[in-house]
């Protein structure tokens, strides 16, 4: 990179971390209201008279 | 078949938007990829070193495209809270909220990759020029937005007061665009317009490639945080419980 390396690969490597980093909080994201609804159980609302 | 056959508030509904957001998500996904490997293969192998700034120009393939989405998602996220607050859309309020995180994520790319810009071009990191300012009042604009919503916990009423803010907020968009017209700013000019081109045909076809390949993320990955967002905001129907797969 003609002596740039710091600069450019400073810019490349930290959107590619951050990127990663955003995808997986929206994965994290997913699971953790997948489980919510999971450990609530069965909706008993509808048995109540 | 007219345009005006097709009902358009059909998928304003979250559920019936949910499942055409799942068949779009990893299209969108795919392209982003594919446009990023051919964006990434022209900027940093077939386009030539620049003769004044070296190879430190190439931080251009991932500058320019975030800077151009930082102002895209804004307007876009300031639009759909307009058009939530005006019409008591939910869909669309849920859409801005998810368009929020990116939207500051591709700010803060801007701001880190033109601070590594400038060090060696202009000789420091940071300055407090028209440009660089009103990116940093962008970035401050979306984290009020979400830190606002986060801050009320009625959700409508949060999607109503966030939504005001992300209005009057897009006045900011048009003073960056047009900061080094109307500012004398450190920060060079548009090398690109819709109409000419300062830039080497390679070095042009890459940044724009790269700016493709950011929309086609930015997309993917809003919608996969709004389909998380409609599956928050919907837990106790049961449909979202059908989709998880709980007995109901």
């Amino acid at each position: 990179m003609g002596g740039y390396g710091l600069y450019v690969w400073g810019s490349f490597g930290v959107t590619a971390a951050v990127i990663a980093a955003e995808i997986w909080l929206v994965a994290a994201r997913r699971k953790a209201i997948g489980n919510l609804v999971a450990d609530a159980g069965p909706d008993e609302s509808k048995d109540t008279p | 078949m007219q345009l005006s056959d097709i009902n358009w508030f059909k998928y304003a509904a979250p559920q019936r938007f949910y499942p055409l957001a799942g068949k779009l998500l990893p299209w969108c996904a795919a392209v982003a990829v594919l446009l990023c490997v051919a964006g990434l293969a022209l900027g940093m192998f077939i386009a030539p070193t620049d003769a004044q700034q070296g190879d430190a120009y190439r931080i251009i393939y991932i500058h320019v495209p975030s800077a151009w989405m930082s102002m895209v998602i804004y307007l876009a996220m300031a639009f759909w809270a307009a058009i939530g607050l005006i019409f008591n859309a939910r869909l669309a309020a849920m859409l801005a909220t998810s368009l929020a995180p990116s939207g500051a994520l591709m700010t803060f790319i801007a701001l880190w990759t033109g601070a590594l810009w400038g060090k060696p071009t202009w000789g420091t990191w940071w300055v407090w020029d028209a440009r660089l300012t009103s990116e940093l009042v962008l970035l401050f604009l979306y984290i009020g937005f979400m830190s606002l919503h986060a801050a009320i916990d009625d959700i409508r009423r949060a999607d109503r007061a966030a939504a005001l803010l992300a209005i009057v907020g897009a006045v900011n968009v048009p003073i960056i665009y047009f900061s080094v017209k109307w500012w004398n700013t450190l920060h060079q000019g548009a090398s690109v317009t819709v109409t000419k081109s300062s830039m080497a045909t390679p070095m042009l076809a890459g940044m724009l490639i790269m700016a493709l390949a950011f929309w086609a993320y930015c997309i993917a990955v809003s919608l996969a945080r709004l389909r998380v967002v409609i599956l928050e905001r919907e837990q106790h129907t049961q449909w979202v419980r059908a989709e998880l797969g709980v007995r109901s």
